[in-house]
Order: C-alpha cells, then sequence, then structure tokens
C-alpha cells in the first residue's frame, strides 16, 4: 500500500520535492501539499483502494503524512470487514 | 481569597452603541476624504472594545465569536469602514486567542493588548501570489533569538494606524509556499513604507494601503502552530462571520431607510398602498435570509470550536465558504433593491434615504477573498466531500 500510495502522490501531490525524499512520517502540508491538490489526492486514493473517505475523516490530520493516509485506509477497510 | 466578578461592567451592546453613535456622525467625511475612521477607533478604545475577546485571565472579558458578531452589525449599521476596522482586529485576535494561549509570549501580548487597548492589523496579502493567502514568496529569517522578515504587503488594512501587524510568511527560506507561519510584531519593531494608496470604490476609510513591511523582533514572537491550521481551525470562519455581521449590518441599515421612506409615503396618502411596498416586502425576506444564514454559521462555529477534528473537516469549510458567498451576494441585492425603493432620494447623498455608501461599501463583500476563489475551493471540496441531508445537522 505504501507503494501505491507515494505513486499517487508523487503524481497528484504537486510537491516540490521529489517524493522518495520526503518520509513516511513527514508533513505532506509543510513538503508543500495545497488543499487542491490534497482533494485530488483523496480522489485518487479512493479510486486505487476502491474506499469513500467518510465525512468524519476527511480532514487534515487523515492526510497529514504517508502513514497518516495508511492508517486512514486500513480504518475504512477495516470497518468494512466488520459491516 | 476568590473576589466576585466584577459586575458593574455595561454590556457590549450598550458600549458598542455608543462607539456607533460616534462613527455614525462621522461616516459620510470618513467615506468622502478616504481617511481613517480615528474618533470611532478611540471610541472603541474608550469602550475598551478591543479587548473583550481576550479570555478573563489575561485581562479580556471573554467575549465569543456570536457576540462579537452582532457588535459588527451594530458598528455596520453606523459606518461600514469603523465596522470592517473593528472585525479585522478581532478576526487577527481570534487567531492568538485560539492558538497562542500557551505561549508565553503571545499570552503577555494579550495582556498587553487588552490593557492598552491596541489595535492589531493583519497582513496576509502579498505581491505575487495571485490572492492566495495560504501561500508566501517571503520567508521569515532566523537567527539566534531574533527573526526578521521583509515583506512586499500590497494591502495591509489600516497598516498605518495599527500598533502591531500579525503577519504571514514562509517557515524559513528553504520551506515550500504553502508553510507558513503567523509572526506578530509590534509598531516599534517595524517600518512600513508606503507603495500602494488605497482609493477606492467603497470601505473607503478602512485605508488598506500597500506597504513594503521591514520587521525585526525577538523569535518568540512566531506563533507556535503552523499558520496552514490556525487558517482552517479560526482565522477563516471567523473572517466569514465577522465579515458577514458586517455586511448584515450595512444592509439592515439600508432597509430601515427604505422602510422610513414607504411609511413617508403611506402616510401621506393613507388608504393607496404606497410605491415600493412590495419592494420592501421582498427586501424583508432577503435580508431575513441573510439574518438566519449568519447566525446558522455562528452556531455551527460555536459548535465546532470545542472539537478540532471538526473544525478542520471539509463539512465545515464547506459551510463556512457558503454563508461568506451568501451574504456577500445577497447583501448587494437588497441594496440594489432599497435603492428602488427609494428612487432618486436614495440615489442622492445627503437625504435620509441616500443608500449610495452603503452599495458602494457593500460591493467590496464579493471581492475580499474573491467569491470566485471560494467557489473554486468549495467546488474542489465537493468532489470528495458527501453532503449532509439532515436539517438540523
Amino acid at each position: 500500500m505504501n507503494k501505491t500510495i507515494r505513486d499517487i502522490i508523487a503524481k497528484f501531490g504537486k510537491l516540490p520535492a521529489s517524493i522518495d525524499q520526503v518520509a513516511d512520517d513527514a508533513d505532506l502540508y509543510a513538503a508543500g501539499l495545497t488543499s487542491f491538490a490534497s482533494v485530488q489526492l483523496m480522489l485518487a486514493i479512493e479510486e486505487a483502494f476502491d474506499i469513500e473517505f467518510p465525512d468524519n475523516l476527511l480532514n487534515r490530520k487523515s492526510f497529514a503524512s504517508i502513514s497518516a493516509i495508511e492508517k486512514t485506509v486500513d480504518m475504512i477497510k477495516d470497518s468494512r470487514k466488520v459491516a | 481569597m476568590n473576589f466576585p466578578v466584577k459586575i458593574t461592567e455595561e454590556s457590549f451592546a450598550a458600549r458598542a452603541a455608543r462607539v456607533a453613535e460616534i462613527a455614525a456622525k462621522h461616516a459620510d467625511t470618513v467615506d468622502a476624504e478616504g481617511r481613517f475612521p480615528r474618533e470611532a477607533a478611540d471610541a472603541m478604545k474608550a469602550e475598551r472594545l478591543l479587548g473583550i475577546q481576550i479570555p478573563r485571565h489575561l485581562g479580556g472579558e471573554g467575549a465569543t465569536t456570536t457576540e462579537i458578531a452582532e457588535l459588527c452589525s451594530v458598528l455596520g449599521q453606523a459606518c461600514a469602514a469603523s465596522a470592517m476596522v473593528f472585525a479585522m482586529h478581532h478576526i487577527k485576535l481570534s487567531s492568538l486567542v485560539e492558538h497562542g494561549a500557551d505561549s508565553e509570549w503571545h499570552a503577555g501580548f494579550m495582556r498587553r493588548i487588552a490593557a492598552e487597548q491596541l489595535l492589531i492589523a493583519s497582513a496576509t496579502t502579498e505581491g505575487g501570489i495571485g490572492g492566495n493567502l495560504r501561500n508566501s514568496i517571503c520567508a521569515i529569517e532566523i537567527t539566534g533569538d531574533t527573526c526578521r522578515l521583509e515583506k512586499d504587503a500590497t494591502v495591509i488594512s489600516y497598516g498605518s494606524h495599527a500598533d502591531a501587524i500579525l503577519i504571514t510568511s514562509r517557515s524559513g527560506p528553504e520551506a515550500a509556499s504553502s508553510d507558513q507561519v503567523l509572526t506578530a510584531f509590534l509598531k516599534d519593531q517595524y517600518t512600513l513604507e508606503r507603495t500602494h494608496v488605497w482609493n477606492t470604490l467603497g470601505m473607503r476609510g478602512t485605508c488598506s494601503d500597500g506597504f513594503l513591511f521591514k520587521g525585526e523582533a525577538p523569535a518568540a514572537q512566531i506563533l507556535p502552530k503552523p499558520f496552514a491550521e490556525i487558517a482552517a481551525q479560526s482565522m477563516l470562519a471567523s473572517s466569514h462571520l465577522l465579515w458577514s455581521g458586517v455586511w448584515y449590518g450595512i444592509a439592515v441599515d439600508a432597509v430601515c431607510r427604505a422602510q422610513a421612506f414607504v411609511r413617508a409615503a403611506a402616510r401621506k396618502s393613507p388608504g393607496a398602498p404606497p410605491p415600493g411596498a412590495l419592494r420592501l416586502a421582498e427586501v424583508s425576506n432577503l435580508l431575513q435570509m441573510v439574518k438566519s444564514n449568519v447566525v446558522a454559521g455562528l452556531k455551527a462555529y460555536e459548535d465546532a470550536k470545542a472539537d478540532p477534528d471538526k473544525l478542520s473537516s471539509m463539512g465545515f469549510a464547506v459551510a463556512m465558504n457558503n454563508v461568506k458567498i451568501a451574504s456577500s451576494e445577497t447583501i448587494l441585492e437588497i441594496v440594489n433593491h432599497v435603492m428602488l425603493i427609494c428612487g432618486i432620494m436614495g440615489y442622492k447623498n445627503g437625504t435620509p434615504f441616500s443608500v449610495g455608501r452603503h452599495l458602494r461599501d457593500a460591493h467590496s463583500a464579493q471581492l475580499m477573498i474573491s467569491n470566485d476563489r471560494i467557489l473554486g475551493n468549495t467546488s474542489s471540496m465537493l468532489l470528495v466531500h458527501k453532503q449532509d441531508t439532515s436539517l438540523l445537522g
């Protein structure tokens, strides 16, 4: 999943630096992620993992870093298993 | 020993009403001369209204955003420029109150604001960023305990008249353009060289000149939170809500003038429905929608305040954007309607029914943070945000 997310960020995140230089726990907003790019990122992640972000997870925290995105995606997938 | 809370404090409303009386007296000359509403600003200080938002333990009165919005409306009915200065001061203060309380320097700064009634200005606009305040070109430079900043600030409202400026910049020379911080500079820590003069259609008294800002201060004056968080969690919401309070004030004063005009006509010819009466009913409907919109927005903000996740959620950002769009567009429709009702007496300056100043001031609403930009921002969020289908939620 980490690689897929990194590929998506590289494609849609429009970060000034290369994604290889961004650590898993680095703040993506500090790395230059704009709010517009973050929406594109969310759309691409929804498509890639076949999920939909519920509204309570559509906030800065869920997308603050690569590991935060992984956690968010996991959380949605887990809740689907239960349901 | 506990002392009882001072109960002799007069209500915010009574104090704001006295400021409004002074502001109204000078509104036309402030507008005509495009000068700072000095008398109203002095009255705000004399009535100690500049520190009310600050928590009591720091010497303020703990006023809520809702209470301040009401005062913005009261002042907006008298002089929109004075009201906007008051609103912008409190928008800056909300950044300090919500995000600076844990920082020793900023807590001390709030004490000073309350004690000395300091007027705080904002410098978020910069030449070359295309109006997007979430981007900076300039960067703060920190050496040891000192920070230095130079900014081509194309707009600093009442910059020459402020006692301190809160200013955005990149967090350092290597930082990305969206990696911003907000720093407080006191008047004796900066120089301003005027680069643009504010000669505008309306809101002329805000004196939002452009300046080359050069400042040097202790690095402790940089707010410890990223500006992105400050913007999302307090600044955007309080801007849209307090501005909307001012705009409602402009609209309600215009509607009062239209109503007085229609009543006077009705008294002259009892029995016959006066011209403009139907339009007045229409305008009262629009005014009520603006009011409901602002009040609902204030309630949503006060409810979300306790929950940082909700404050930075998309649903909340969409709601606040919508408050701004609706109130800024509708007040223009209202004042324009009022002009039709009052006819030439409304169009002329210096009559009891004049609304030329209202109309010019109201035109600023769609431009301060351009509605096109806000709609663009909302439309991108709507690609992922799900509509809340409940009536009350």
